[in-house]
Parts: C-alpha cells; sequence; structure tokens
C-alpha cells in the first residue's frame, strides 16, 4: 500500500536528516523523502504535521516471556506493546524457559513473532546450555535460526575457565558476545546497592565492585580473544569510567544502560517499593549521574527499556522475594525524551541511542530511513504527556517504578515494513 | 512519601520502624507503658483496654520469646489471641503473603503482629491495607529480616531511660554483629531520635554495613576504646550460623575482641548498665559474670518488653477509635 507522511518533522539521526518533510512509503520500503516519485498516487495519507517521524525504535532488552512464562506475558501482548512504544525491533535475551539453547526453540519463535506481523524480533542465543555456565551451545546452529548474538541474560558464569573458552570460540566465527557484567560471588543474595540504603533498610547489598571486578575481567579476556563483547545495564559511576577506559584502549566493546537507571537511584526505594527490585540494582544518585554523562557523551552506546513484565503475584512481595524487573517497551521512548529534555540533549541525539546505535550494535539494516530501505517508522508527538497507568499500558505487565507519573511523547502511528501496525 | 505508619494528622496507625518516628511519638509510648509495669505487679494482671478485640500473631519466622511476650501483652489486655505459626516463606506455600492477609481480615482480625524473615514485609502489609482502605487493622512489626524491630527498640529505649533518665546526656555502645541486626538498627533510629549524644557501634568490618556511619553512629573496631566511658553496653545477639566462615574464623575469637567480660566493662563508667536483647550467647558475646553481674539489666528488659508492648497495642487500638 502506498502511505504519505505528510509534513512531519523527519528526524533520521544515521543520515543527519532533521527537516520537516513527507515520507513516501511503498511495497514495505521507503520509495521516497520530500519529493513524491513521478506518478505517486497515495493511498493514505497520514498528516503528520507537530509531530516527529523518526525510524522505528530499537530495543536490544525486551523480554516477551515466551516461551515458559506466558501467565506473565504472552508474544501478543508484548509484540503491541512494543509497537504502542514505537519499537518496531527488538532483541529478546534468552532467559525463557527453555531458555534459546536450541535452533529449533528459536525458529519457532522467530515464526510466532513474524506471524503476528509486527515488530522483527532478533533472538538472543544462550551463550552455555541451559544458561548453567558449563558447556558452550551450537552458536552456528543458533545463529543460523536467527540468533544475533550470545548470552547469559543474568544468569551467572561463575567459571572464568568457561568464559574464557565461550569468548574464544565466538571470536572465531565472528560472533558477538553480550554480558552482563557482575561478579556471581560478589552478586549473591544482594538485592540492593551496597550503600545508605540498604544499610537503612536492612536489605542484603550488592557493591559496585560486583560490576567492576566483571568488567576487569571480561576487558582481559576481550584483550586475549579480540571477541566483540556488548555490555548490558551498566549501573555505576566506576563501570562508566572503566568503559571509557577500555573504548580509548580501542577494545570491540559497546554497552548500553537501561532506560530507567537514567531517572532512579536506590533513594527511589522508599519504604520497600518492590517496583524498584530491578536487576541490576538502582544505585546511588552519584552513579545515576555517571549513566547520564556516559550516555550523553557515547561511553554509552545506547538505551534500552530491558523489558521485564511481571505478574501482581510475583511482584507484590517482601522487596527481597519480589521477582525483579519493570516493564519497559511503551516507556522507553517518553523517558529517554524525559532525559533529554532534562540534560539539554537535542532530539536527533536521543533519538540516535534508540535508532542508528542499537542498529549498528546488532549489525541489522535498521534504525534509519532511506529510499529503498525497509519502511519502520515511528510516528510520536513530542509535546504530547500522559500519565502512566496500568490501563495504559499495553503489555501485560503493569510493573514500573514510574506509575503516576507525567511522561512526554505520545506515540500516534507506527509502521513495520510499510504497514500501519499502531495508531492512535 | 509519608510515613507509611502515620496517618495524614500524624497519629500512629502501624508501628513499622522507628525510622522517622517523631520523638513525642516514641516519648508517649515509653509513658503509656509506665503504669503498665505496674500491672504486673498486681494479682489481677488484666485490664479491658482490648476487650473484644482480635490480636493475629503472625510469625512467618520461628521465635518463641517475642512471640510470648506479644502473648503476654495483649491477653493482659484482654484482647483475643490467635497464633499462626507459618514458619516457611510465604512464597513456598502457594498462597501469597497478601492473599493470607485478606483472609485474616475478612475474619475481622483488629491487629496483626508480624514477624517475616525478609526485611520489609510489615511495610508490604501495611501499605496493602492502607492502599484499599482498610488502615483500621493495625499492623506491629514484631522483626522484620535485617531492618527493625521497634517494640524491641522501644523497651530498650524505656529500660535506658529508667535507669539513666535523659537521653541528652548518655554514651551508648552496642556491640557485636550490627550488620544482621534490627535490634540494633531500631535502637540506633530511636536513640538519635531523642537526642542522645553519642550512639557507637562496635565490631569488625565484617559485621558492619557499608554505610553504618550515616546511620548517625560513630565506628570502633576495637572494643576497648569503644567501650571508654560509656553510660550503656547494648550486646548484640551472634546467630550460631555466623560464627564460623567468612564473616568471623570462630565463637573464640569473637568472643576475645568482642565479648564483654568484667574486665572490658571496667573500662566503661562505673555506673554503666548492661544490656542484651536475648537470648544470649554465654561465652560468647557475653561472659556469665557479666550477664548475672549487678550491672545487667537484662531480666529488667523483659518485664519492660511486655508492658512496651500493651502500650504499642493500647495505643493503635485506640487510634482506631
Amino acid at each position: 500500500m502506498k502511505i504519505e507522511i505528510a509534513n512531519g518533522r523527519l528526524i533520521d539521526p544515521k543520515h543527519g536528516v532533521d527537516r520537516v518533510a513527507t515520507l513516501f512509503v511503498a511495497a514495505g520500503k521507503v520509495a521516497a523523502i520530500g519529493e513524491a516519485p513521478a506518478g505517486w498516487s497515495s493511498k493514505r495519507t497520514i498528516d503528520a504535521t507537530g509531530l516527529v517521524v523518526c525510524p522505528g525504535l530499537i530495543d536490544v532488552a525486551a523480554r516477551l516471556r515466551e516461551p515458559g512464562f506466558e501467565y506473565k506475558a504472552t508474544l501478543e501482548s508484548e509484540m503491541q506493546a512494543a509497537v504502542a512504544g514505537g519499537v518496531t525491533s527488538l532483541a529478546c535475551p534468552p532467559d525463557t524457559d527453555p531458555p534459546l539453547d536450541e535452533p529449533g526453540l528459536v525458529q519457532m519463535l522467530k515464526h510466532r513473532a513474524r506471524s503476528l506481523n509486527q515488530a522483527h524480533v532478533f533472538p538472543v542465543g544462550a551463550l552455555t546450555v541451559g544458561l548453567k555456565g558449563e558447556e558452550l551451545t551450537e552458536m552456528g546452529e543458533l545463529a543460523e535460526a536467527g540468533c544475533v548474538a550470545f548470552s547469559q541474560a543474568e544468569a551467572p558464569l561463575a567459571d572464568t575457565g568457561v568464559l574464557l573458552r565461550a569468548m574464544q570460540y565466538a571470536a572465531t566465527f565472528g560472533h558477538r558476545v553480550w554480558l552482563r557484567p557482575q561478579d556471581p560471588h560478589l552478586g549473591r543474595g544482594g538485592v540492593a546497592h551496597d550503600g545508605e540504603v540498604a544499610t537503612r533498610l536492612g536489605l542484603p547489598a550488592i557493591p559496585a565492585a560486583a560490576e567492576t571486578i566483571a568488567l576487569a575481567t571480561i576487558f582481559a579476556l576481550v584483550r586475549e580473544t579480540g571477541v566483540r563483547v556488548h555490555l548490558c545495564r551498566l549501573s555505576t559511576a566506576e563501570g562508566v569510567a572503566m568503559v571509557r577506559a577500555a573504548k580509548a584502549e580501542r577494545l570491540p566493546v559497546t554497552c548500553d544502560v537501561a532506560v530507567h537507571h537514567l531517572h532512579l537511584c536506590d533513594v527511589d526505594i522508599g519504604w520497600f517499593d518492590p517496583q524498584c527490585r530491578l536487576v541490576p540494582p538502582l544505585r546511588a544518585t552519584r552513579d545515576r549521574a555517571a549513566l547520564r554523562a556516559g550516555i550523553a557523551d557515547g561511553t554509552i552506546d545506547l538505551v534500552c527499556s530491558d523489558h521485564t513484565p511481571v505478574d501482581d503475584d510475583a511482584k507484590q512481595l517482601p522487596f527481597g522475594e519480589a521477582e525483579p524487573g519493570a516493564t519497559g517497551l511503551e516507556l522507553l521512548l517518553p523517558l529517554t525524551l524525559k532525559w533529554a529534555a532534562a540534560d539539554g540533549v537535542t532530539l536527533p541525539a536521543a533519538l540516535a541511542r534508540l535508532t542508528s546505535q542499537p542498529a549498528a550494535m546488532l549489525g541489522i539494516d535498521a534504525g534509519h530511513l532511506a529510499v529503498g530501505h525497509a519502511a519502520d517508522v515511528c510516528i510520536f508527538d513530542p509535546e504530547a504527556h500522559w500519565t502512566v497507568e496500568p490501563a495504559v499500558l499495553r503489555s501485560q505487565g503493569k510493573n514500573t517504578p514510574f506509575l503516576g507519573l507525567e511522561v512526554p511523547g505520545r506515540v500516534r502511528a507506527t509502521l513495520v515494513a510499510g504497514q500501519v501496525v499502531f495508531e492512535s | 512519601m509519608r510515613n507509611p505508619q502515620l496517618d495524614a494528622a500524624g497519629n500512629l496507625t502501624h508501628l513499622l520502624t522507628l525510622e522517622g518516628l517523631p520523638a513525642e511519638v516514641i516519648v508517649r509510648i515509653l509513658d503509656t507503658a509506665v503504669p503498665f509495669v505496674s500491672i504486673a505487679e498486681r494479682d489481677v494482671k488484666k485490664v479491658p483496654l482490648l476487650r473484644g478485640r482480635s490480636v493475629f500473631n503472625l510469625f512467618f519466622e520461628n521465635s518463641t520469646r517475642t512471640r510470648t511476650t506479644f502473648e503476654i501483652a495483649a491477653k493482659r489486655l484482654s484482647a483475643d489471641v490467635i497464633n499462626l505459626n507459618i514458619g516457611a516463606s510465604s512464597t513456598s506455600k502457594g498462597e501469597t503473603l497478601l492473599d493470607t492477609i485478606d483472609n485474616l481480615v475478612a475474619m475481622n482480625a483488629d491487629m496483626f503482629v508480624v514477624r517475616h524473615s525478609q526485611s520489609g514485609a510489615p511495610h508490604l502489609i501495611a501499605a496493602h491495607l492502607n492502599r484499599t482502605r482498610r488502615a483500621h487493622v493495625h499492623v506491629v512489626n514484631a522483626g522484620d529480616g535485617r531492618h527493625a524491630h521497634p517494640t524491641q527498640g522501644l523497651l530498650d529505649l524505656f529500660t535506658i531511660r529508667h535507669y539513666k533518665q535523659d537521653f541528652r546526656r548518655l554514651r551508648v555502645a552496642i556491640v557485636g554483629d550490627v550488620l544482621h541486626s534490627r535490634v540494633a538498627r531500631s535502637l540506633i533510629h530511636g536513640l538519635t531520635t531523642l537526642g542522645t549524644p553519642e550512639v557507637r557501634a562496635i565490631g569488625p568490618k565484617t559485621l558492619l554495613p557499608t554505610a553504618v556511619r550515616t546511620l548517625g553512629v560513630q565506628v570502633h573496631h576495637d572494643m576497648h576504646a569503644g567501650l571508654q566511658g560509656c553510660d550503656v553496653v547494648v550486646m548484640l545477639r551472634l546467630q550460631s550460623e555466623r560464627m564460623r566462615g567468612a564473616l568471623l574464623p570462630s565463637a573464640g575469637e569473637y568472643f576475645k575482641h568482642y565479648g564483654l567480660t568484667p574486665e572490658k566493662l571496667a573500662l566503661a563508667k562505673p555506673d554503666a548498665i548492661v544490656m542484651h536483647p536475648g537470648p544470649m550467647n554465654r561465652g560468647v558475646e557475653i561472659d556469665s559474670a557479666v550477664a548475672d553481674g549487678a550491672r545487667s539489666v537484662i531480666l529488667p528488659q523483659v518485664t519492660f518488653g511486655i508492658a512496651v508492648r500493651m502500650a504499642v497495642l493500647s495505643l493503635l487500638a485506640g487510634s482506631a477509635g
């Protein structure tokens, strides 16, 4: 279908575009930008006056909860949440039940996702069988089935010997390894940042050293193996400094931050709010400041939602027993805009962290708008504010520390491969 | 965020922690407890303040002593007491913690006395009751994880006030496993709120929380220096599972450094009192000569504990009407 997205503020960070222009979409692809192609007749015109038209967002960490946790969320509910949040591509971690450690599981997930005809799904395969940290998975087979990288998700990999072998093997075939830096010993049993709040509330704590020790190990093994590593969910000021140094050393590393870590710190736990039970834990205000500085100066490459829908029964528990995680697909854009506005970051620079940057990290042809390339588009009103409430979230998970908060940025329409998959 | 244990007018609706509780509220509880001490000395040890009310002792973690003292306190106030030892964690039963609470509220419970191994469990229950407009059902924290044990803190304050009167000229030492101690946290908050100028935490680095100084205490690792000139010495219980391992090499070495002996007690003021929340490990944190000595007020603490719990229950019941 030929669609014309008329007179929006077209922002395409990858190509340095920021101007009012009309986008022409045909046969699933961008047909033209600015001037209509010869003989063009639109089947449909979307008036984007006053709205931002940008590449569909890419979220590198969204748990869809299938297979295994369908009572928390389903592919249907979460894919709707994705497109309602302007997300057109997402990577899902392997911590399903069973974990994504076999090609069959990956194929089924891809097939299920494709049949829903919404966002593109890029599974991340398990680095070790069953995420047990012992035996390597068949990375070649998994990559053929569609895995874009390999990770342990939140499962500990205590044996550094196995980590070294996994990196060597992945490097042999050019696979990227995603790791959430946390020393399994220092992290064990902890539920909050080791600081003032954990001391006051008597919560078992995770010191910042759990992250820095893991980073030091990972960097040493990257030097050894040359494997490309993506670091997931940085949380500490010291960690940001270490990544900055690693990048200055030209180690092949990238990293991300979960959008909630740009806004919250351990103080927000208040009186044991289980919505603030997150992994990694919310840390001190100085850590939050360093994360915000790190994403602004490019030390941190991209922002993700770390979307984790959790059912009420698993969340409404004493802090330490509550299942960690927050729903995030529909909050990724608003919370990133909120950060950008507060820190004086331009809209194109903020959107780069959600489009071109994650696309580059994933190595996929997405996150930009170019003639002849897929028309994955997000159209949003940057001035529209809305209040985060359970009823407005399409995700089955209503668990978020931001309930009641007014946020900027309302998605008006989302296109995946040239089709309108969401409108409001 | 409003302190979840106070209503909009600042009245106590739940007792969850001493942190953030105004000094007037703490003093009112201590004052209310005074006449209850003498009730226990009468032949008829009962007053009808809670007649017709149902107090549910909800113990998700085993405790004989605290449960018993709450039971005695409630019975002396003429309440009906129902003891529920749920023991295991709330999640392993198949019924969630809040489902359990809803069921008991449906049985017209007036008060929950809650003991739980997880820090914050009583807050979760209180927040649930507040949110569902059932704040007339009161929650008393009888110890949650490492977080708080406010009635123990109050009975410690009552004991200190009984023997030392004015908090504003005291030096108090708290010795031992502060890291895992809800007793220590509650006492520290109570002491600082009432204006105690010097509270010391004494212990090895493995048993002190990282940010312990932010609680408003001075830290000592050398017990000799730490006890110097103290008016009150509070010994904490060392759990047996922590006596050997990565926190401490042995109970013997712990006693050598941090056990309270007559020699070490001599460093404190001559009229210093010695307290312990019980149950004591003789020869681990405290020498029998001190525990049974003239300056030990460990048994009066137990007696005062019942009066303080009566005060808490009756004040909460009063705030309902």
